[in-house]
């Protein structure tokens, strides 16, 4: 029997057009997950050895020629361990926080345009979606700090929700001055906006914004300064105290990929995505070095600067950490928008 | 209103968090209990005694010599400052002094262990800030420190090198080398640190106006140190009580004005300071001379006295004179070769090919009638009484005499007069003091230290009430507190 029988031919050709489609997207997920979690493997690496030598230290240097199976060594370490669930512990939602918390962040990573044609999801809200996406993660970490029936972890789960969500109203109106500019919340738009302006970059216009994200960044993402929700000297590990093996790994994964896509919203939105600024491309033969190349060098020079801070700078007190958002960061960012309004409507 | 309601229906208390005694940032195992309203303390109640290891009722059976190396386990941080507290403290008891040379040499060693101390201090406190390159620039230079303790002791951590009545060793003219280059370099580095949070905004943040105690309220908690000194109370055991080579140095007592967790960091790193130019003035100033008191009832004498027994240039053979032999058999039990034989209450013989001529027996022996021969190995029996009837050289004898004595001594330990004294020194961390009670005899009636990290430690709820949770770790950090020496 034949199939075109069943079906006539204009179909089937828009069945094959759709399976098709599929199976890129299917691709694309593959490579973006493929490269997203050996980010965070290197990204460890990376770190260790940037802090390593910021310290007059070597950073690893055992497993494998400088060290570079050092991330290896460690998933394998982490996924051996046992796995230990305190006996009091609410353990569905004990169960249930890592994988929010990972998920979160990872699928945060359908929406980042890696270059002009590679993104997932090319959706019209995408920077809402990251906001949306980034608010679920403190789910996780809440619950795991309620499950964990520890109070270290409680505290961290307590502090880190206050924090997140006072940050993420900075952050939110710190990228608002972006959008004013733009007139979209597509990522690949805001990009290609920031191509066609006069600065190459919304860095320069946005500076107020883009200083006021760095910070937030950096809290939203619970990182030296404002580590507080796992500050080691006072509550042992905040909020995953009580997690060990690899559900303690998938934190780690879920905190090293909202680094990465704080990185990227940073690179997308503030520094031109994989485009360069037309001042830089008068430079000859620098077109053609591949989008993906720029955008890469911009991500991992934002961590880098992660990185750096943490190893220079103490940790903040709750209480200062929450005065900064709330008294600093958001009044200027909230003035910013006023300045981008006001000079796009005179403009 | 509505809180009112609402405080009718739901009952509110306290968090009480258990800290310690196993956190990441408690020093050691220092359990505090918090009492925990939000972030903020309400009660502090904190437990020691779980490092204690009962060095002061083991100082109560043990001689004033084996009682030295349990001092470097109290504060492991800076052995060497304990080390030196206790030999001021039983050198005045016994009543005799260090020559000269070793006292400069106890100086000085004694201010590598106050620096390698606030460096340890500082990496640690900066770390539980959450500063944590700090920690790694000061571990670099505690290094060195303890390298150059290797190079006069061998040891690193628990150094026993002070030792009553003087040092273990001369110093090496290469440890003073490195020392002066280690002092060259060393104000550059106490710059490089202050770089990263001297003036770092989070770091005035963090160590401002926390931890605040008055110079009246810190004196009668009492507290001692640079924690007191950071109320701006000058006091200083170095510069009002000198002992060993203070009083022949110059340096300054830094303090403070606030009194709070900023004003005890600025003492510490401008002690570093202090005691870096104390190293100088004592290497400069550094008088030749022997580094042991010549006071053979109290100390150990050097080794090369008992060297025509322990080194013979002849070998020579040990012999028992039959005539003085009582068959007591209590050099027979000594012997740790087994080489003497024979029943009891007959004179007893020594098997040749088994002896050692360890002098074990020499020293047992209570008659005389032990002989030690020179030249006389591998001979018969016969030969060797023969050989037995003349007079053992002089300088056998003496050698075996000290060699007697010494024994004697250490085992039962030099005999303190009868008394009470208390003798307290700066120890980095506070005034440590040693308090003996001596009956007479070899051993201390009752020894008691007073430990400042104890009494700093009884300090901490004065001053973490009424902050955050972050403040506690502040203030642990601030009152520098090592369990070792707190639990003893």
């Amino acid at each position: 029997m034949n199939i075109s029988n069943i079906i006539d031919q204009q179909t089937l050709d828009a069945l094959i057009k759709f399976g098709i489609n599929v199976l890129i997207i299917i691709l694309k997920i593959a490579v973006v997950l493929g490269i997203g979690l050996l980010h965070v493997a290197y990204a460890t690496y990376f770190e260790r050895k940037v802090i390593g030598h910021m310290q007059v230290r070597l950073g690893p240097m055992r497993v494998g020629p400088h060290g570079l199976l050092q991330p290896i060594a460690d998933g394998l370490k982490l996924f051996f361990k046992e796995d230990i669930i305190p006996e009091k512990a609410d353990k569905p939602v004990f169960y249930l926080g890592p994988v929010i918390f990972m998920a979160a962040a990872m699928v945060n990573l359908s929406v980042i345009p890696f270059s002009s044609h590679f993104v997932i999801a090319n959706i019209n809200v995408g920077l809402l979606f990251i906001f949306a996406m980034a608010g679920m993660g403190v789910y996780g970490i809440f619950i795991s700090g309620w499950a964990s029936n520890s109070k270290y972890a409680f505290i961290g789960g307590l502090r880190s929700s206050a924090q997140v969500i006072s940050y993420e109203i900075a952050m939110g109106l710190s990228l608002v001055g972006v959008m004013i500019m733009t007139g979209s919340l597509n990522l690949t738009d805001i990009v290609k906006a920031q191509e066609e302006s006069i600065y190459g970059m919304f860095a320069i216009p946005q500076i107020v914004g883009f200083v006021v994200f760095t910070i937030a960044a950096v809290a939203e993402t619970n990182r030296t300064p404002f580590d507080m929700p796992e500050a080691e000297s006072e509550l042992v590990a905040g909020y995953f105290t009580e997690y060990s093996g690899f559900r303690f790994a998938l934190f780690f994964l879920g905190e090293y990929i909202a680094m990465f896509i704080m990185a990227s919203m940073a690179t997308v939105c503030f520094l031109g995505g994989w485009t360069l600024p037309w001042y830089i491309k008068v430079i000859p033969f620098i077109n053609y070095v591949p989008g993906i190349v720029w955008f890469l060098m911009k991500v991992y020079a934002f961590i880098f600067f992660y990185y750096w801070i943490r190893a220079t700078v103490p940790r903040y007190r709750y209480d200062q950490l929450m005065g900064i958002g709330w008294k600093i960061l958001i009044p200027v960012a909230l003035a910013n928008i006023l300045i981008t309004g006001l000079v796009k409507i005179l403009l | 209103m509505i809180q009112r309601e609402a405080e009718k229906i739901f009952e509110t208390r306290e968090l009480n968090v258990n800290m310690g005694p196993q956190h990441p940032a408690t020093h050691g195992v220092l359990r505090l209990v918090l009492d925990i309203d939000g972030e903020t303390i309400v009660k502090v109640t904190p437990y020691v005694g779980y490092l204690h290891r009962g060095i002061e009722k083991l100082g109560e059976s043990l001689s004033y010599f084996q009682a030295l190396p349990l001092t470097d386990r109290m504060d492991y941080v800076s052995a060497m400052s304990n080390n030196i507290g206790y030999c001021v403290a039983v050198e005045k008891l016994f009543g005799i002094e260090a020559p000269e040379r070793a006292k400069f040499i106890r100086t000085i060693v004694g201010e590598m262990s106050r620096i390698a101390n606030h460096l340890l201090w500082l990496a640690t406190h900066a770390l539980d800030i959450g500063a944590m390159t700090v920690f790694l620039y000061c571990f670099r230079e505690r290094e060195w420190i303890l390298d150059l303790y290797e190079m006069i002791c061998g040891a690193r951590l628990t150094v026993t090198y002070p030792r009553i009545g003087g040092v273990k060793n001369d110093v090496p003219q290469e440890f003073l080398d490195s020392l002066w280059k280690f002092t060259e370099e060393f104000p550059s580095r106490i710059l490089e640190y202050e770089t990263l949070i001297d003036q770092n905004r989070i770091w005035l943040l963090r160590t401002k106006g926390i931890g605040v105690i008055s110079a009246e309220e810190a004196v009668s908690w009492g507290m001692t140190g640079p924690t007191l000194r950071g109320s701006g109370v000058p006091y200083d055991i170095r510069k009002h009580m000198p002992y060993d080579a203070y009083d022949r140095v110059e340096f300054d007592v830094p303090i403070g004005t606030e009194g709070d967790t900023y004003d005890r960091y600025r003492c510490r790193m401008l002690e570093m300071r202090q005691s870096n130019k104390i190293i100088r003035q004592c290497i400069e100033k550094l008088p030749p001379g022997p580094v042991m008191a010549d006071e053979p009832k109290f100390t150990l004498q050097p080794k090369d006295m008992m060297m025509p027994i322990t080194h013979p240039t002849k070998e020579m053979a040990y012999f028992i004179e039959e005539k003085a032999c009582k068959g007591c058999g209590m050099c027979l039990r000594a012997c740790p070769a087994k080489a003497i034989f024979g029943e009891k209450k007959k004179p007893h013989k020594i098997d040749q090919a088994l002896c050692l001529q360890c002098a074990t027996c020499f020293v047992t022996c209570k008659f005389k009638a032990m002989k030690i021969i020179p030249g006389g190995k591998g001979l018969s029996d016969e030969k060797l009484a023969e050989l037995a009837t003349a007079p053992v050289p002089e300088e056998i004898t003496k050698a075996a005499e000290y060699l007697v004595r010494q024994f004697d001594f250490v085992k039962k330990g030099p005999r303190a007069p009868e008394g009470e004294l208390y003798v307290a020194t700066e120890v980095p961390k506070g005034e440590l003091g040693f308090y003996f009670v001596s009956d007479g005899s070899g051993k201390p009636y009752r020894m008691r230290l007073r430990a400042p990290s104890f009494i700093h430690a009884g300090c901490l709820p004065r001053l973490c009430v009424g902050h955050l949770v972050a403040d506690v770790i502040a203030a642990i950090g601030t009152i520098d507190i090592v369990l070792g020496e707190c639990d003893r």
